[in-house]
């Protein structure tokens, strides 16, 4: 799956960042018809978690309320150099996953 | 819009006089200077487009760089092979679409050109209208000239263009109406909750939220079509292609804007 995320590449230890993924999905609500008249299976990012440096810092549980190819915005506070993980997960059963690395300069 | 096709000038004082009612023509609008659609969309929506990361639409750029340079086809070559760094390469080249080539006044779209490349060049498979592949293509591509004026060939073929004009001031559908009707005479006056714009294609590729997706000029044409309940040309039509040229010409000078983001 598609995504961009954005995490500054170097910060003050203590310093708080705004961290920001997009991903492209559909985010399939479960509530519409196809052409048919049958209705398409529900099918949106259920889960989406961001781990630093192991520790999980941020944990998001979407729904059928979410649009397509969400945008998610949030701030932690960084205190070691290290990696961000991004990793989701859709009804289908596709994961998804992004990293991205911090620098941290002493504050 | 006659002003700004001089040549045309008699055809479209043919049209108001024949097809239109002489009152309708006194209040017929030539905007002096085209506006964006960005113009009259919402300030969400504003902020939406200029925030490159909160812009859908750059997911469709970010997979056009990825196609850019992957290999296809029986050549193996993809499109760096041969146009190398599209920053460069590709600077301007999507506001000088669509174009007329040939002896035939055939319109040349940008999605056509992509896959001219990748029929005679990389010897692949044409994409498909509206396919993601196509679109992030036509997104990545046109990106590259964001910020720039939509500059058409000076010496447009002035049969396409007038085509073109014929179609942008040709009353169907259900409806009975022409594309002038919405976007010249009622510009930026509402639509039920919308905000009526002149109808210009300097942003598009653009993400709608509506669409909650990238779509090319073409789809747009045709939702306008659906909406004056006429019968929609299919993709890739020369109708439509005409029409993207016309529009082109009528929006000469408006910055790009792709990715746009509209409602």
């Amino acid at each position: 799956m598609l995504s961009r995320v954005q995490v500054p590449a170097s910060a003050r230890r203590g310093e708080i960042v705004q961290l920001r993924i997009a991903i492209q999905h559909p985010m399939e609500t479960g509530y519409r018809p196809d052409h048919f008249g049958r209705r398409i299976p529900k099918n949106v990012i259920n889960t989406l978690v961001c781990r630093y440096n192991g520790v999980e810092v941020f944990r998001a549980e979407m729904g059928s309320g979410i649009a397509a190819n969400p945008l998610l915005q949030f701030p932690v506070r960084v205190q070691d150099s290290g990696e961000f993980v991004f990793e989701w997960r859709d009804d289908s059963g596709e994961q998804g996953e992004s990293r991205a690395v911090i620098t941290i300069s002493a504050g | 819009m006659c002003f700004l096709l001089s040549p045309l000038h008699n055809v479209c004082a043919i049209c108001c006089v024949v097809l239109v009612a002489p009152a309708l023509a006194q209040h017929e609008i030539t905007p002096t200077k085209p506006r964006s659609g960005l113009e009259f969309a919402s300030p969400d929506i504003r902020a939406m487009q200029a925030d490159d990361f909160a812009n859908p639409g750059m997911l469709w750029v970010t997979r056009g760089e990825k196609l850019w340079s992957a290999p296809a086809g029986r050549s193996a070559q993809s499109c760096a092979s041969c146009h190398r760094d599209a920053a460069t390469g590709m600077k301007g080249v999507a506001a000088r679409y669509p174009r007329v080539e040939g002896a035939n006044s055939k319109v040349v779209s940008l999605e056509v050109r992509i896959n001219r490349c990748r029929t005679e060049r990389q010897q692949a498979d044409p994409l498909r209208y509206e396919s993601e592949e196509l679109l992030a293509l036509t997104t990545y591509v046109a990106h590259q000239s964001r910020g720039l004026p939509l500059q058409p060939a000076a010496k447009e073929d002035q049969a396409a263009l007038q085509r073109g004009h014929e179609i942008f001031h040709r009353r169907q559908g259900q409806m009975n109406l022409a594309c002038t009707h919405c976007h010249v005479q009622n510009a930026s006056r509402k639509l039920l909750a919308d905000t009526i714009s002149e109808g210009h294609g300097n942003a598009y590729p653009v993400y709608r939220l509506e669409w909650q997706a990238v779509g090319s000029l073409q789809r747009r044409l045709r939702a306008c079509y659906f909406g004056v309940r006429a019968e929609q040309p299919a993709f890739g039509a020369d109708e439509l292609l005409d029409l993207e040229l016309y529009l082109a010409r009528r929006g000469a000078g408006l910055k790009m804007e792709t990715p746009g983001v509209r409602r």
